[in-house]
């Protein structure tokens, strides 16, 4: 096979380039073709009666569920050869340094470990949300693209909800790397998309400490300490690192899935606001568990491991991030009662939500005070008291909530861009207030908001409460893309 | 014509490529099985005397570009029409479709110990309404059929007289074995499901989302269970059914809801056991 790639040679209408990588699996090549100017790579598993299944496996599983992705944390598809004559696959070249290069010049501050662990996370989420799981989540894995965002590469130990799963039955050593697999894989399983969350944690503790949190076990024995052993926290490695980091890092390496963050998603919010994280013992542990816990946890390994059930795109909505926005410059308006009681319906619905109340504040040109600078954090922490209060008859466990004030010009691109950063699956908001009333409706934030958000939005609006009568019809929700986000509340 | 067929490769092009293979075939230089190519083979099995749901099938198969037809067995049985439903089968057997036997068109020629009462109640009002010619059309159905690289069989294709279920892996294992082709496509298990041999060589099942097409590549075996067109049981009355693209080399399992309430009175107003209906209803 080796000899057919050589650089010039022609492979399914692909100029070959560079062999780029040639590993134990195949090789890795640099690919051109006349009609494309992107840049691509081909990717060529090892055939012949010595190699391993493995490798086709791991290609023909790659090959399924590439092609069934997409967005810009994963490799464009591009093509692939038949299998049973020319097996190749050929997709998008991703541009960036890969984390590995990146560890190799040493350990990360927490704030870099932060902002790259919240763009691996934001990817992990993306393919969860397409039904799929990467189960092979490690640095050689994860590029860093040039504009601050993270992909994944190599889905050949991949699962997908919509296709079989040619490597269920396969229990072997060599499914996924030793050092960052999740315990329930080393059980056999597959289809848990919070494994992924539980290698995210072994990737964040490489980076914020340079070790491996499990090292590099060599035997199914070694693999199995994860089942029980917890880590050494990470602060003791590292004394510099900061107890949200370590309570976050920690939270992702439990044991057991169900004591995990539930989505990606959750644990890039938390990356991206270290000040609203939670932190229980695991924030300041400086060592592992005493013997006669290891020896419980031991005893409770034995028995049978929970695993989800749930698709992975289910899974990664179980636990939602609502949005709510509060108009904390108009605290006594006559729709915050409205809105309190649509978010206690909607919180209502799930158990595990976080719910994110957000005020956007004004900034510009027309300030209530004149000197910025004793007008700024004023301003911020009067507002921020008064989100306080409107959350506090909800009587939310502190882990549930977190408050942002934002000084913005345009509240709702504000309101747009935070609710997309932090993969808000429900914008709740009220409908225009009576200040408003003198606007068109498509001026107002509500239905800016509706119309471009990337998620749900629910406009709430008080009943009864309209504009008044003289009012032209055009200024109302006629709309039907408009009107049917439109719910009034009772 | 041979020119042309040589001049272009017939798989490139589905719709242009129809002719000239059809063409070849006629004359009887390539086998029909490599002429088939280019077909979405629409799969039916179980329609149990159920014309709203076979009617439902049959017009979205066609409207998803179902060129071939290959119905599973159990054409009768349960439901209220079978003369409707035995009329539409031998239409579509006369054009070419494929047509096996299920055990339910076996009990109309002879009588079925194993089968409970309300159900060879049916059997009985079945044989009784159905003419000479309807029943010879089942009698006349053979057990298996193997095409191309398919296996077409109602239950088992190890032994298929048995009526065995594949309900399991190593149920699965032996009937991919005893059909010999990449794919063996099945029924009397109504329910959707694709067995598959993995890396290492055993057998795994896998749960289908309607409407997402799966790859199913020749060089791996393949069994699927298409479901039941009339007698749906998990809870779901939409009939169930699978269109096989053997040209794409995927197969996609459907779920089709279909006037299921109606069906359900026509049982009742023929007189045949309620619990019959009640299934029919509920998807039980």
């Amino acid at each position: 096979m080796l000899e057919r790639l050589s650089p010039g040679t022609d492979i399914g209408g692909f100029c070959i380039g560079e062999c780029i990588h040639s590993g134990a699996m195949g090789h890795i090549l640099s690919v051109t073709r006349m009609d494309r100017f992107a840049k691509m790579v081909m990717k060529v598993p090892r055939v012949g009666a010595a190699e391993s299944a493995e490798g086709l496996l791991g290609f023909e599983t790659e090959a399924m569920i590439l092609p069934a992705l997409s967005g810009p944390h994963v490799p464009r598809f591009v093509a692939a050869g038949d299998i049973a004559d020319t097996p190749y696959l050929v997709m998008e070249m991703i541009a960036g340094e890969s984390l590995d290069q990146a560890l190799a010049r040493g350990v990360l501050p927490a704030a870099d470990v932060a902002r790259i662990g919240a763009a691996i996370a934001d990817a992990v989420h993306s393919v969860h949300v397409q039904d799929a799981i990467h189960l092979d989540l490690k640095p050689e894995n994860v590029i860093l693209k040039p504009n601050g965002t993270a992909a994944l590469i190599d889905f050949g130990l991949a699962h997908h909800a919509r296709y079989p799963d040619l490597l269920a039955e396969e229990k072997r050593f060599a499914s996924g790397s030793a050092p960052y697999i999740s315990p329930e894989q080393v059980l056999g399983t597959r289809s848990d998309s919070r494994s992924d969350i539980f290698s995210l944690g072994v990737v964040l503790y490489e980076m914020a400490t340079g070790d491996l949190p499990f090292g590099t076990p060599a035997t199914l024995a070694g693999l199995r300490d994860r089942l029980w052993l917890d880590p050494v926290p990470p602060s003791a490695r590292s004394p510099g690192i900061p107890p949200w980091l370590q309570e976050i890092i920690l939270r992702c390496l439990e044991a057991r899935s169900d004591a995990r963050y539930q989505s990606a998603a959750q644990v890039a919010f938390d990356l991206r606001n270290p000040d609203q994280v939670r932190l229980t013992a695991r924030a300041t542990k400086s060592t592992r568990a005493g013997l006669l816990t290891q020896a419980r946890r031991w005893w409770n390994a034995r028995a049978e491991h929970p695993v989800s059930s749930r698709r992975p795109n289910v899974q990664a909505g179980v636990a939602p991030i609502i949005m709510v926005a509060v108009d904390t410059t108009h605290p006594n308006d006559e729709r915050q009662p409205a809105l309190q009681r649509t978010i206690a319906q909607v919180l209502s619905l799930s158990a595990e939500f976080r719910l994110v109340c957000v005020s956007v504040i004004r900034a510009g040109p027309v300030a209530e005070s004149n000197s910025e600078t004793e007008r700024a954090p004023g301003i911020h922490l009067e507002h921020l008291v008064r989100l306080r209060h409107w959350v506090e008859p909800l009587r939310l466990p502190q882990q549930r909530l977190s408050l942002h004030v934002i000084e913005a010009l345009s509240p709702a691109d504000e309101i747009l861009e935070f609710a997309r950063r932090n993969h808000a699956d429900l914008i709740v908001l009220g409908a225009p207030g009576p200040e408003q009333y003198a606007l068109a409706w498509w001026r107002s934030v509500a239905s800016a908001v509706t119309a471009n958000a990337h998620c749900s939005v629910h406009v709430v609006r008080v009943a009864g409460r309209q504009k008044d009568d003289e009012s032209t019809p055009s200024d109302a929700p006629q709309d039907p893309e408009q009107g049917g986000a439109v719910r009034q509340d009772a | 014509m041979g020119a042309l067929y040589r001049g272009k490769n017939p798989i490139a092009d589905p719709l242009s490529a129809l002719s000239p293979s059809a063409a070849a075939m006629m004359s009887g230089r390539i086998r029909p099985a490599f002429a088939e190519k280019n077909l979405i083979i629409a799969l039916l099995s179980d329609i149990h005397s159920n014309l709203e749901a076979l009617n439902a099938c049959l017009k979205h198969a066609a409207e998803s570009g179902a060129r071939r037809y290959a119905f599973l067995g159990d054409i009768v049985g349960y439901g209220a029409d079978p003369e409707g439903v035995v009329d539409i089968v031998a239409g579509y057997a006369k054009a070419g479709a494929i047509v096996v036997k299920g055990n339910h068109d076996e009990a109309i020629q002879k009588r079925a110990g194993y089968m409970n009462e309300p159900v060879k109640e049916v059997i009985d009002w079945t044989r009784a309404v159905l003419s000479a010619d309807r029943k010879n059309f089942l009698s006349s159905l053979p057990l298996c059929v193997r095409e191309g690289s398919i296996c077409f069989v109602h239950a088992s294709a190890a032994r298929p007289e048995r009526w065995d279920y594949v309900d399991s892996a190593a149920a699965a294992q032996r009937s991919v074995e005893a059909a010999q082709t990449p794919y063996t496509f099945c029924g009397h298990v109504h329910e959707q499901s694709l067995y598959f041999k993995g890396g290492n060589g055993r057998m795994s099942t896998f749960g289908p989302t309607s409407g997402h097409p799966v790859p199913v590549h020749s060089r791996r075996r393949w069994l699927a269970l298409v479901g039941s067109v009339g007698q749906p049981r998990d809870r779901n009355p939409a009939a169930a059914y699978a269109l096989f693209d053997s040209k794409l080399e995927q197969i996609t399992f459907f779920r089709v809801p279909y006037d299921h309430l109606s069906a359900a009175r026509k049982i009742r107003l023929a007189g045949l056991p309620g619990s019959i209906a009640y299934r029919v209803e509920k998807g039980i």
